[in-house]
């Protein structure tokens, strides 16, 4: 099977044939991993570039190792967002790497809409691993898949996205994912961090954590960057863990199957307790095990088949 | 691509036969089911698996272990063809290491699936020995690989298509001789 | 210098003319405009200048005052990369239009008489179109301390503006207004308040919500727009807000027009065309300030011109080259060039029949004239002979190769429009001609 898309540059492009095609697929490779030998040769030969302007351990690391398990040839290359502004322009990085001929670069950059740029003057396949508070959607497919692991679906469940919304881009991209395959949003956060008209995305708007815990079947817990407080986004910690945290006591109410999930890194003990985060209903490192079988799947349907001619965008 | 039934040539009973005579063969050269691990090629080759384990545990009263290889993740051809098959799981709930391992498949043709196969199973472990079981052997070999218990050999044409029919599947088990509609 | 327009269609609105009429130009200036105009029987006309006389028949065709565009932005002296004074005007012949206001925040600012000197000798060597400077309202720009703008006046600026920004500091823009009234030269305000627009690259709204960028909120020009026009009632000056954008701006200017307020307004011509949904494209050529809006705001800024609330359309001619603007949205300068678009695109509102003929001619004509005190904006006998001709169905395609600006960042390259000024006169002399 192949992806019928050039690029993966977000979850809005997608149809939910498209995610489900990339879930199914990440469930067959999951496999791959658990072996003592975790190397397949589907990818053989096939060279991946990730070309990250902003930090990230996470992310990075994930997608080198659904690249090396696919055993194909994966390089990294790091920026800071200032030599972009020195010199080299994103466009210019993007044609000498193209000039390497590699089969797929992922980018990672702090404006949005950079993939795209990427996408349109390159030859490789692009792949979105974040850009800027737009979309994630590699995070967002192993969220659903997570999901859908736990919940045996998708359809009917009740969503909860708690944080920084306006910030986000994991958030974006889960609520194009979750109401593509039929589930229902609720976006949980200070006014002052929740985007102008977001309900035209589907979502419904809560300030109140309590009220949404106990009708919710998945809360996916936000990071919350510290920068924010000198913003004057949210006033300080305290009352931000206060109203915003998740902890144990208000999931008291919760249902007893409730999962909750993070994108990670946690801010342990201001978005999420400790109690919660390494609790029976947090998922999150499975999160983790799961996003690389999500990136395999997304390297493999990307590059595996050809007739160019059939695939949009 | 649409298939024309040219002839018939396994029934429903030739083909119930040679699984059995496939059986046998199996465990006369094992001498009987010690060490011994099935292996399917999805898809059909996973249907005949299961029947030649039942029967063998009809024989021996023995339940030997049971296994399913998608060799989607070795194909020769990726990013050379059209869209391939749907990926589906490997399951393999033993370890190979030591055993001996017979692959079965429906139809043995160009012998690239066998290779892929053959490099999946040496992913998992090292087996004692490998050994092949095909219902229909096709000729036409590409690559150096024969078969060690075949239910029948019919010599084709490259063009010619044989499809193998299997109840669990198709609802009725026979071999046609066919060819591409045009 | 000495010309006979034949058989046009004339639409002078000061003058309430719309007929069939020729026009004599006789030395620059008009000389008379009348129905089959016979030169050799006009009386006090040398015949050595009656021999000179060129004729050109517009039958079919729409004759003008010489247009006036009275925001845009020539980047001489300091970026000559980008346009030049040459260029520019050239720009602006072609784009139709015979008179520029040219905005100060140029380098070194046109905060004192120098650099308007600069830039009336140049546009006077080499310009193609007739040249009004607006100086700054504060030195540098830095919004701190009043330019010399008596010094400015005196040497020829038509207004005062900070535009590219606004000043923040309202005590200083009262000052600013009640120095700018004893020359009765308009303050020209650029409304944005600094902390609400702050790294915001577009229209705040649903589709700055999707793609995750920070957008500069309608308020953040509302709340400017309001305080600006509160300070002129106090000092008594008269206000021109320049390219105004929303809905919420236009509800201000007509509060103010209705209590008789000196207040004046125009709207850039991006800004009645598109809107904040083509920036999904992410195309850099889209990015401005202030941003474009929403449907919403298009359909309340074209209603504004047909009531007189906004007065002038005008480019915001803001060259910037290709290797500045070729980067990420957030990364990119704002401005887009404009005015070798700027009257088709009016004149493609005329065929969707959101707005008519006359309402856009005095937009650019009368109306300007009027805002600036310019001696221009119609086709008065004795007056300079500026000119300007419209061919209302002439089709064509936007090809960046035909722009005599030296910058292209423009997102209407490959439009076709229907409509487009086919000459323009300055004096009598053809600075453009199509054909």
């Amino acid at each position: 099977m192949r992806l019928r898309h050039k690029n993966l540059l977000g979850i809005k492009d997608l149809t939910a044939e498209d995610i489900n095609l990339i879930l199914d697929t990440a469930e067959s490779l999951k496999e791959v991993s658990t072996r003592d030998i975790k190397k397949v040769p589907t990818l053989r030969g096939r060279t991946v570039v990730t070309l990250f302007y902003e930090a990230s351990t996470r992310t990075r690391t994930s997608f080198e190792l659904a690249a090396k398990r696919l055993s194909a040839d994966i390089i990294s290359i790091a920026t800071s967002i200032s030599s972009v502004t020195k010199g080299e322009t994103l466009k210019d990085t993007g044609k000498n790497i193209e000039a390497m001929n590699p089969d797929i670069i992922i980018i990672r950059h702090p404006h949005s809409g950079a993939p795209e740029i990427l996408a349109r003057s390159l030859r490789p396949a692009i792949v979105n691993a974040g850009d800027g508070a737009h979309e994630h959607p590699s995070q967002a497919l192993l969220d659903l898949f997570t999901i859908r692991e736990k919940k045996k679906r998708i359809a009917g469940l009740k969503v909860a996205i708690v944080g920084d919304i306006t910030h986000s881009r994991v958030a974006r991209s889960d609520i194009y994912a979750l109401s593509k395959l039929g589930a229902s949003v609720t976006l949980v956060g200070p006014a002052t961090l929740i985007p102008v008209e977001i309900e035209k995305m589907g979502v419904k708007v809560s300030y109140r954590l309590e009220d949404v815990i106990p009708e919710s079947d998945v809360i996916i817990m936000l990071r919350i960057q510290l920068e924010r407080i000198t913003q004057n986004l949210f006033p300080s910690i305290r009352e931000y863990s206060r109203i915003f945290g998740l902890n144990s006591e208000k999931l008291k109410n919760a249902k007893k199957d409730l999962i909750v999930m993070h994108p990670g890194p946690i801010n342990r003990g201001i978005e999420l307790d400790p109690e919660v985060a390494d609790g029976p209903h947090s998922v999150i490192l499975e999160q983790v095990t799961n996003g690389i079988a999500v990136r395999m799947a997304v390297l493999y349907l990307l590059l595996g088949g050809k007739e160019e001619s059939e695939l949009t965008n | 691509m649409a298939f024309i039934e040219k002839r018939e040539l396994l029934n429903s009973q030739s083909v119930e036969r040679a699984i059995t005579r496939i059986t046998h063969e199996i465990l006369e050269k094992n001498k009987g089911a010690l060490n011994l691990a099935l292996i399917g090629i999805r898809t059909r080759g996973v249907f005949l698996t299961k029947r030649i384990a039942q029967k063998i545990e009809d024989i021996e009263k023995v339940k030997v272990p049971v296994g399913i290889v998608d060799i989607t993740l070795y194909r020769d051809d990726i990013g050379r063809t059209e869209a391939h098959p749907m990926l589906q799981k490997t399951e393999i709930p033993f370890s190979v290491t030591d055993k001996t391992i017979v692959l079965v498949d429906d139809v043995l043709f160009t012998g690239r699936t066998i290779r892929a196969a053959l490099d999946a199973i040496m992913d998992l472990g090292r087996p004692r020995f490998v050994r092949l079981a095909v219902l229909i052997d096709r000729g036409n070999r590409e690559l150096p690989i024969q078969a060690n218990f075949v239910g029948r050999e019919l010599p084709t044409t490259r063009e010619e298509l044989i499809q193998v029919q299997l109840m669990e599947a198709d609802g009725i088990d026979r071999v046609v001789l066919g060819e591409e509609k045009k | 210098m000495n010309l006979l327009i034949k058989n046009g269609r004339v639409i002078d609105p000061q003058n309430k003319i719309d007929d069939r009429l020729d026009i004599l130009v006789i030395n620059g200036k008009i000389s008379k405009v009348s129905k089959n105009i016979v030169p050799q029987n006009e009386t006090g006309i040398p015949s050595e200048t009656l021999k000179e006389i060129k004729e050109i028949d517009v039958a079919g065709k729409i004759v003008c005052p010489g247009f006036i565009d009275m925001h845009t932005h020539l980047r001489e002296p300091g970026r000559e990369d980008e346009e030049t004074i040459r260029s520019g005007t050239l720009a602006a012949a072609y784009g139709g239009f015979t008179s520029i206001a040219c905005m100060p925040n140029t380098e070194p600012v046109n905060d004192n008489k120098a650099v308007t000197d600069f830039i009336i000798s140049k546009a006077k060597r080499e310009g193609s179109v007739n040249v009004f400077p607006v100086g700054s309202i504060t030195k540098g720009l830095e919004g701190k301390q009043l330019s010399e703008i008596g010094d400015l006046a005196e040497t020829g600026c038509v207004g005062f503006s900070d535009d590219g920004k606004s000043v923040q500091n309202s005590e200083l823009l009262r000052r600013a207004m009640e120095y700018a009234k004893m020359f009765s030269l308009p303050i020209i305000s650029h409304c944005e308040d600094e902390t609400l627009a702050a790294n915001g690259a577009m229209n705040e709204g649903f589709v700055s919500t999707e793609l995750g960028i920070k957008g500069i909120p309608n308020i953040a020009e509302e709340i400017v727009v309001a305080r600006d026009i509160l300070i002129s009632r106090m000092a008594g000056a008269h206000l021109h807000l320049t390219h105004l954008s929303t809905a919420g701006s236009l509800e201000l200017v007509k509060w103010a027009k209705n209590l008789g307020y000196k207040v004046t307004s125009d709207a850039a011509i991006h800004h009645l065309i598109l809107t904040d949904e083509a920036l999904r494209t992410y195309d850099t050529n889209l990015k401005m300030k202030p941003p474009l809006r929403t449907q919403k705001d298009i359909d309340a800024l074209i209603s504004g011109l047909k009531s007189g609330l906004i007065d002038a359309i005008v480019s915001d001619h803001a060259p910037h080259l290709l290797a500045e603007k070729d980067v990420e949205l957030n990364n990119a300068p704002f401005g887009i060039i404009g005015l070798e678009t700027e009257v088709s695109l009016a004149l493609s509102l005329v065929h969707k029949n959101l707005l008519d003929l006359k309402t856009v001619i005095s937009s650019f004509t009368v109306n300007p004239a009027k805002i600036l005190s310019l001696d221009k904006g119609s086709l008065s006998v004795g007056k300079d002979a500026d000119i300007t001709i419209l061919d209302l169905e002439r089709e064509y395609k936007v090809d960046a190769k035909n722009f005599k600006s030296l910058s292209k960042n423009s997102p209407f390259i490959g439009w076709n429009l229907k409509g487009r000024p086919v000459a323009a006169i300055v004096g009598g002399k053809i600075v453009y001609c199509l054909d």
